[in-house]
C-alpha cells in the first residue's frame, strides 16, 4: 500500500491557520504514507500536475488531499487519479477548510491538530478503499402508461411526439377517464368534450401510441430500464378489425342496465360504446348482462351486424412486454355518501352527486341538458350545492381537502343559473378554497354576477317533506339554525384513491402515502417520481388535482422517461451495497428496510449442493444510502465506498 | 489524546453526518466563518441510516467523550426514508448507553438541514460545554494497551 497525502493552502484560506507545512512534514511519518506535499493550490493545475507526478514517480496505488469540502472538488481529484489511470475512488478528502480553518480561527494550535486527526481519519479510510465500477444496462426505449384519462393521454402524447413508443392501457373500454363525464370546465368554462375530444383522437391516430383499452396490467417484474410487464386485454367479444362502428348493435340490443359513464341517470345495452366520443369507437359486450352469455338466448348483434364482427368465443389475449418505464395515471375515484346517515344514507332520490350532476347539465347528457328531479322529472328551481362531503373529515377517514370542489360547485351553481335563470342556487360550505389561476375571481363572480347563495356551515340533517327536501343546518356566520326547502340537493362528493389501490400497489411494488393515494419520492424536489426508479406519476393518482394541474404533471412526468430514453446506458451507481452471499442468512431484514425497494431474495447453491436463500441487491436501483447495511444483523452487506473497514478504520485512527 | 491528563484534556467529539443535509451544514457554518469549538471529528456517511450502532459504541471505546449523529429532517431525507430507520436505531443506542452508565448528554441525535448552519454551531458548543462539565468518558472505553499486555 502506497499513499500519498497532498495539504493544499488554498491560498491563505486554510495555511493563514493551519500550520500546512508542519502538518506536510509530521504527516510523512505516518504509516503507510510514502509522500506528504504542500502546495498553493492543490485543485489548480501545477497543483494537478504536483499530484500526477508524485503519484508517478512514488509509485502511489491511493492519495489523500487535504484541502476544502469534497463536495468541491472531489471530482477533480478522481479525474486526476482516472488521467493516470487509477481507479478514481481510490480517494479521500480530509474537509480541512470548511471543516477546519475557517471555523477554528480562533485557535490556530488546536485547528492544525484537528487537521492532523481529519488527515489520519482520511488515511484510515482510503487504506480500505477499493476500486469501484459501474456497471452498463441497456434501456428499452418504450413507455408504458398505465390509466388513460385526460393525465394518461397527456402523457403518452408528449412521449410519442418526442419519438418514443408508448402503450396506453386503459381499463374501461374508452379512453377519456373523469373529464369526458365533464360539462364545463372551471375556471373558463370551455366545455370538457371540445378540448378533450380532440386529445383522445390524436393520441389515437399518432403512429407510435399503441392504445390498449379494456385491459389491465397484471404482472410487473424487472426494473427502471427493463421493465417485464403481463397486460390483460379483456374479450370484447366484438372483433376491432371488422367493427365500423355504426352502432347498429346497441341500438338492437334488449337488454338495459344503469349506464356508469351517465352515473347510473340513464341506461346501457348489454353491447355498448360507453359515450358516442369513445375512442376507440368500438363497442364491447358486458358479459355479466348478456343474454347470449346469461342464457344462451339473443344473439341479436351478431345477426344485425352488417360486418360480423361480433365473435363470442374471443378469448382474453395475453401480451407480455418490456418497458423501460411505467407511468402511473390512474386518477381517482368519488368518495360514496351513503356513509353520511345525516344526508339519508345514500337513499333520498332527491339528492345526487357532483359527478351526477355533471351529466344532467350537459347538453348531450341524459336529459339534453336539463336540470331535472330524479324523483319526478320536474324542472329544479330551488338547489342546494353542499361541499366537503368525504373531504376534510376525520370521522370518515378522509382528513385531507379534495381540492377541486369548491370549484367545481361554485361552477355548478353558475351551471344552474345559466339553464334555469330564474332558480335560486345556495351553496354550504366550510371554508372557500380557490387558490389556482383566475379561480378567486371565477368564485367572485359567481356570487356577485350570479347571486349564487353562500352560507358558511355544515349540514346537519336532509330529509322528504311531501316531494320536497328541507336541509337543516347552522350558519356559522349569522349564528343562526337554518332550515330551507329544496327541489334538489348535490353533495360535492370528495375525491378519495382508487378503491383497488392497495392491490395496484402489491402489483406494482410501490408505496402508497397515508391517505393511500400513491405517493410521491420527494413531496418537494420530486412530486412526479417513485421511490422505485422509472416509475413516474401523472395526474391525480397522487392527490386530488384539477385539469390543468393534472396536464402539467403530466407532462413532467413525461419527461422523467425521455430523459431517461435519452441516455446511451443506465450506468449504476459505483457507491452502493453488496452482500456477502457466504453468510449471508437470508433473514431479509434489509429487503424490508431498503427505501427502493433495490434487495430481493435468490437462491445460491452451498459448496456441499444445499439449496440457500440470500439477498440480493438490484445495481442499477440501489442508491447506495447504506441504510440496509447498518441493519444486517450479522453484517454480511457492505456499502461499496463507504464500507464498515473504511469507517471503524476512521473511528480507530484516533 | 491522552484522556487521563486532565490538565491538557479536551473532550473528543465524534460526529456522524449525513452527506446530503448535516455535512453541508457543517460546510456552509464554514462558509460563514461561524466559530465553533475545535472538539469535533466529522465522519461523512451518505445516510443517517448508514449510521450503524456499531460506529457509535466503537466511537466510545476508542476513547470518544461524545458522539453526535445528525441527518436530514424527518420528511426530507434524501433517500426517502432512510432517517426514519436511524431514528429508531438511535432511540435504542440512546437506552442501551444510559443503561451502561453513559450520560445522556454524551449521544446526541439531531436533525439539521444543509441551510442549519447555526444549528449546526449551537450544537457542537452546547455539547462541548456539556461534556467539559462531564469529564472524560470512562464507560466502555477499552484500554488498548493493557490488553496488549494482559496477553
Ligand atoms: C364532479 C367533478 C367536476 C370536475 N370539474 C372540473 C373542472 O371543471 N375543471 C377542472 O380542471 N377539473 C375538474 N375536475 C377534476 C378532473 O376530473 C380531474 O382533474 C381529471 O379528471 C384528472 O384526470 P386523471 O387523468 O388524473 O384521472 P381520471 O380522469 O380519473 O383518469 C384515470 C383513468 O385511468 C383509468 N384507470 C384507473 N385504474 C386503472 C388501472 N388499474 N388500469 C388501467 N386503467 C386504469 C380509469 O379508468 C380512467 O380512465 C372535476 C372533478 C369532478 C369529480
Ligand atoms: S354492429 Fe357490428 S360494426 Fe357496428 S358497432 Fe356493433 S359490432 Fe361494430
Ligand atoms: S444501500 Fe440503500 S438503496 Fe442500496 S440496497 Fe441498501 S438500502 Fe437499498
Amino acid at each position: 500500500m502506497r499513499i500519498g497525502v497532498f495539504i493544499c493552502h488554498c491560498g491563505t484560506n486554510i495555511s493563514g491557520v493551519v500550520d500546512v507545512v508542519k502538518l506536510a512534514e509530521s504527516i510523512s511519518h505516518y504509516p503507510g504514507v510514502v509522500i506528504s506535499k504542500e502546495n498553493k493550490y492543490m485543485c489548480s493545475d501545477p497543483g494537478q500536475n504536483l499530484i500526477k507526478s508524485a503519484v508517478k514517480e512514488y509509485n502511489l496505488d491511493r492519495i489523500v488531499v487535504a484541502s476544502c469540502t469534497p463536495k468541491l472538488h472531489e471530482n477533480t481529484f478522481r479525474a486526476c487519479l482516472e488521467d493516470l489511470g487509477l481507479n478514481p475512488y481510490m480517494l479521500e478528502i480530509a474537509n480541512i477548510r470548511e471543516q477546519c480553518s475557517w471555523v477554528h480561527s480562533d485557535n490556530p494550535e488546536l485547528a492544525t491538530k484537528k487537521a492532523e486527526d481529519l488527515i489520519k481519519m482520511a488515511i484510515a479510510r482510503v487504506r480500505f478503499a477499493k476500486e469501484l465500477t459501474c456497471s452498463k444496462v441497456t434501456i428499452e426505449r418504450r413507455a408504458l402508461v398505465i390509466g388513460g384519462g385526460v393525465a394518461g393521454i397527456q402523457s403518452a402524447l408528449d412521449i410519442a411526439n418526442a419519438g418514443y413508443h408508448v402503450t396506453l392501457v386503459e381499463r374501461t373500454p374508452s379512453i377519456g377517464g373523469r373529464m369526458a363525464q365533464l360539462d364545463k370546465t372551471f375556471p373558463t368554462l370551455d366545455c370538457s368534450a371540445c378540448i378533450l375530444t380532440p386529445k383522445m383522437v390524436e393520441a389515437n391516430r399518432h403512429h407510435l401510441i399503441k392504445i390498449l383499452t379494456y385491459s389491465e396490467v397484471e404482472e410487473v417484474s424487472g426494473f427502471v430500464g427493463s421493465f417485464e410487464v403481463t397486460i390483460r386485454m379483456k374479450s370484447r367479444s366484438v372483433e376491432m378489425k371488422k367493427c365500423t362502428g355504426c352502432g347498429m348493435c346497441q341500438s338492437k340490443c334488449p337488454v338495459k342496465v344503469d349506464s356508469e359513464f351517465d352515473e347510473g341517470l340513464s341506461k346501457r345495452r348489454a353491447i355498448y360504446m360507453p359515450f358516442p366520443q369513445a375512442v376507440p369507437n368500438i363497442p364491447v359486450i358486458d358479459r355479466a348482462n348478456c343474454r347470449y352469455f346469461l342464457e344462451k338466448k339473443c344473439g341479436v348483434c351478431k345477426k344485425v351486424c352488417p360486418s360480423d364482427a361480433i365473435d363470442y368465443d374471443q378469448e382474453d389475449t395475453i401480451l407480455k412486454e418490456k418497458f423501460g418505464s411505467i407511468t402511473i395515471a390512474t386518477g381517482f375515484d368519488l368518495f360514496d355518501h351513503s356513509a353520511y346517515g345525516e344526508y339519508g344514507y345514500g337513499k333520498l332520490k332527491n339528492v345526487i352527486t357532483s359527478i351526477q350532476y355533471e351529466r344532467l347539465v350537459n347538453s348531450s347528457g341524459p336529459t339534453g341538458g336539463h336540470i331535472i328531479r330524479p324523483s319526478d322529472g320536474k324542472e329544479a328551481k330551488k338547489v342546494a350545492f353542499i361541499s366537503c362531503v368525504g373531504s376534510r373529515d376525520n370521522k370518515m377517514g378522509k382528513p385531507y381537502c379534495s381540492k377541486v370542489c369548491c370549484m367545481y360547485t361554485a361552477k355548478h351553481a353558475l351551471l344552474l343559473k345559466e339553464h334555469v335563470p330564474d332558480a335560486e342556487a345556495y351553496i354550504f360550505y366550510i371554508d372557500i378554497r380557490a387558490a389556482g389561476k383566475n379561480y378567486e375571481e371565477f368564485v367572485y363572480r359567481v356570487q356577485e354576477n350570479y347571486r349564487v347563495k353562500y352560507i358558511r356551515g355544515r349540514v346537519s340533517k336532509i330529509f322528504e317533506e311531501g316531494d320536497n327536501l328541507i336541509v337543516r343546518g347552522f350558519d356559522t356566520l349569522s349564528g343562526e339554525s337554518i332550515e330551507m326547502e329544496f327541489d334538489l340537493v348535490v353533495l360535492a362528493v370528495g375525491v378519495i384513491p382508487r378503491k383497488d389501490s392497495d392491490s395496484f400497489a402489491r402489483m406494482l411494488n410501490i408505496s402508497l402515502d397515508a391517505n393511500h393515494f400513491v405517493g410521491e419520492l420527494h413531496p418537494k424536489l420530486a412530486p412526479v417520481e417513485k421511490n422505485t426508479p422509472g416509475i413516474f406519476l401523472s395526474g391525480s393518482c397522487q392527490y386530488p388535482r384539477d385539469i390543468p394541474e393534472s396536464v402539467a404533471m403530466a407532462g413532467a412526468a413525461a419527461v422523467k422517461s425521455l430523459s431517461l430514453f435519452a441516455k446511451e446506458f443506465l450506468t449504476s451507481e459505483p457507491m452502493i451495497s453488496e452482500v456477502n452471499t457466504s453468510i449471508c442468512t437470508g433473514c431479509l431484514n434489509c429487503k424490508n428496510i431498503c427505501p427502493y425497494r433495490a434487495i430481493n431474495e435468490e437462491e445460491i447453491k452451498d459448496l456441499d449442493g444445499k439449496i440457500r436463500i440470500v439477498a440480493k441487491v438490484n445495481e442499477t436501483i440501489c442508491r447506495g444510502c447504506g441504510t440496509c447495511v447498518a441493519s444486517c444483523p450479522s453484517q454480511c452487506i457492505n456499502l461499496k465506498g463507504v464500507s464498515n473497514e473504511q469507517i471503524l478504520a476512521a473511528i480507530e485512527a484516533l | 489524546m491522552d484522556n487521563n491528563n486532565q490538565q491538557t484534556w479536551e473532550p473528543k467529539i465524534y460526529a456522524f453526518l449525513c452527506n446530503w443535509c448535516s455535512y453541508e451544514g457543517a460546510d456552509l457554518a464554514g462558509g460563514g466563518r461561524r466559530i465553533y469549538p475545535a472538539n469535533v471529528r466529522i465522519i461523512r456517511v451518505p445516510c443517517s441510516g448508514r449510521i450503524d450502532p456499531v460506529f457509535i459504541l466503537k466511537s466510545f471505546e476508542r476513547g470518544a467523550d461524545g458522539v453526535l449523529v445528525s441527518g436530514c429532517h424527518p420528511g426530507d431525507c434524501h433517500y426517502t426514508e432512510g432517517n426514519y430507520f436511524a431514528r429508531r436505531k438511535f432511540v435504542l443506542v440512546k437506552k442501551l448507553l444510559e443503561y451502561v452508565g453513559i450520560e445522556p448528554e454524551r449521544f446526541q441525535a439531531r436533525w439539521i438541514s444543509a441551510s442549519e448552519a447555526i444549528k449546526f454551531v449551537e450544537t457542537v458548543k452546547e455539547m462541548t460545554e456539556n461534556i467539559r462539565k462531564l469529564g472524560p468518558n470512562t464507560k466502555l472505553v477499552k484500554n488498548i494497551k493493557e490488553e496488549i499486555t494482559c496477553q
